[in-house]
Formats: C-alpha cells, structure tokens, sequence
C-alpha cells in the first residue's frame, strides 16, 4: 500500500504538497519519543507521532521512513514544513489520536515488527 | 580580578515543585546546601521562581550565593534549565510562563503540594497552577524566552530517558544556542562523553536536580571564576576571560 492509498482511505491531510506520495509503506511504527524512534523504527515504516518539531524530519531521513503522521489535528511547526518539503519527507496529519488511527493502519495490512 | 575555584550545585526544587519534598524549605535548602561545602546554588522549580526570591533572602548573610532559576517544559516535553541574575525582576518573565502554561481540570493538580513560602519557612500560598505540565514553548521558543530576559539556558539531564532533549528530540537541534548541557548524578562527565559524544562546542556541567535536602550537592560543578555572579558564570561556561568548568 502506498502513502496515497492510505491518505485516501484515512482521509490524513496533506502538509508537504509537493512531496510524491508512491512510496510502499513497508510497516508502521508508533511513538512520541524520537530517541526511541531511532532506536527502532524501520526502513519504509510510516511513523505516528505528535512530535512537530523539526527533528522529526531528520529522523525521517536517517530511518528511511516511507513517511510521518501528525496525530490530533496537529500542524507541523513552520521550520518543520520547510524541512521535509525540502528532504522530500512526506508530512501528513490525522484528526484523530494516535490510538484510532495505529487500529484503522493496522485494518489496512500496515503492521509494526 | 582573583580567580578562584568555587563549588556549584545550579539545579535545585523547593517545596514548590509539585515532586519537591515538603522539607524543601529555603531554610533546610540554605542549611544543606552551606553542610554540603556549596558557594552558589540555584532554585530551578518546574515552570515557576515564585519561591527563589525567598531562598535568596534566608541565604543573605551565610556566604552562601543564590541564583533565581526555573526548570521550564517545553511543549516536546522537553526540561531546560534557565538560570538569571540575582537581582533579575522576573515579574514578567514568570507572567509570560503563566500565560503559555495551559490548565488542566484541578483533579489533577497538586495543589498541596504545591507550596509556596517566605525566607523563614512560613506557608504564604499554594499555587493554583498545574506547574508539572508542558508550556506551550517549543525548544527554541523556550531558550529564546529565557535569553531574553538575559537568563543562561542549559538542557537539562541530557542523559535521562525521560524529559531530556535527546530522549524528546533524538539529539541536540543545529544551531540551537545552549550555554551548557547538564547530565545526572548518575553519570560521570567522562562517561557522558562517551555516552552522548562531546556536545560539539557546548561544556558540560553536572547538577543534583536535588528534590530532597539529602541530596542537594550530590552532584556539583566547580568553576574558576572571580565571584558568583550570573555574569562570571556565563563568561566560565563560554571559557572566556580566563574563567572556565573545571573539569571533574
């Protein structure tokens, strides 16, 4: 399944306009901590979050991660937009909380390790 | 001007902090700190200095040294330390944490725990606030914030699972403008080094955080520097002037 399947099934806004949506989204990943996330989240994961600052874009592109959810309705800091439009990090946003929407991922075939 | 070394323990809770023992008081806090062999303290509660300016007044005359400061939470959950001038008004500064401090429904405050006191230990209120959440301060808001009211910041427990910039936020933001990262009195400087890398150009500095009068110096950092002040402090952790981190 691809970033663009999923943004359509989950109806997930999209922050980085300019950023292709083909990747395959390999797995699935889930956490607020990005120490953690660099510990263990995997390439072509799409990572849940509600972290909006910038460092989450630098962790997108040493993990490899097919891409990022906001959770709760929340907006990316302005520094963190301009980052992944420019490290072509797909930013995309869930009105929902982490909670639902790992559970609408998962019912969609995307599973953690 | 002399340069001496002089004994630091900049990162210190009273009985303000919600997870602050009761026993915080600016007495037993001047007392332990002065059995402890301090010359200059700190008071850092989370996300308030209500209480400093009455340590500060219980130290006048002991020798000891005392310098207003808060422990402030980010909105990533991050905790930075800002320290200020002993004679800082920070009447403003404190009313624009308040501000950016949101609420939360009062079960789940600590109120009574939450005490706010005077130089000889008298109750003179409680604060109504949820003063362990998270301001609405991104890191680099909250260090611009603290600069601006001419404070020192230091990331706090760096090495720390918890509330440290580098468990929040995976490492140190570029550019990011600390004066010094501070790292638990479980850790020694050597092995941080080796934990965490150098920090690049930023000192490390190694503080209590003590919320027990028991446990206030049990982690210091000495400078060489002329006197006490915020301003010698700044010119030690930059290494200029001559004045600098002794290393442990």
């Amino acid at each position: 399944m691809t970033l663009t399947d999923l943004a359509a099934h989950l109806e997930l806004k999209i922050f980085t306009a300019g950023v292709p949506l083909d990747k395959p989204v390999l797995g699935g990943y889930a956490s607020d901590l990005l120490s953690d996330v660099i510990g263990h989240g995997r390439k072509g994961d799409l990572w849940v979050t509600m972290q909006v600052h910038p460092n989450i874009v630098a962790v997108a592109v040493l993990k490899d991660l097919a891409g990022i959810v906001l959770v709760n309705g929340r907006e990316p800091a302005p520094e963190t937009l301009e980052q992944a439009a420019r490290e072509k990090v797909p930013l995309l946003g869930a009105r929902s909380g982490a909670f639902d929407l790992v559970g609408r991922l998962y019912g969609l075939g995307v599973k953690g390790s | 001007m002399a340069l001496r070394r002089f004994r630091a323990d900049l990162h210190i809770h009273t009985c303000l902090s919600p997870c602050g023992e009761l026993t915080m008081s600016p007495r037993a806090v001047v007392e332990r700190a002065r059995a402890a062999g301090l010359d200059l303290i700190a008071v850092t509660d989370h996300n308030t200095t209500e209480n400093a300016a009455a340590v500060i007044r219980a130290a006048a005359g002991t020798g000891l040294a005392v310098l207003p400061g808060i422990e402030l939470t980010t909105a990533e959950e991050v905790h930075i330390l800002g320290l200020f001038d002993a004679a800082a008004d920070l009447g403003p500064f404190q009313a624009e944490v308040y501000r950016n401090l949101p609420d939360v429904p009062s079960k789940m405050k600590f109120v009574d725990d939450q005490v706010i006191v005077d130089a000889d230990d008298y109750v003179t209120g409680f604060s109504p606030r949820c003063l362990f959440g998270a301001t609405l301060y991104s890191v680099q808001a909250t260090v611009d914030l603290i600069h601006g009211h001419g404070g020192l910041a230091i990331a706090c427990h760096v090495d720390r699972e918890s509330f440290s910039i580098v468990s929040q936020l995976g490492f140190i933001p570029p550019g990011l403008k600390l004066e010094a990262v501070e790292i638990s009195p479980r850790l020694s400087p050597d092995a941080a080094r080796a934990a965490f890398g150098p920090f690049g150009p930023l000192p490390i500095v190694r503080f209590s955080d003590a919320h027990k009068p028991e446990e206030i110096g049990s982690a210091v950092t000495d400078f060489l520097v002329a006197g006490t002040s915020l301003g010698e402090i700044r010119l030690a952790l930059a290494g200029e002037d001559g004045r600098k981190v002794i290393p442990s």
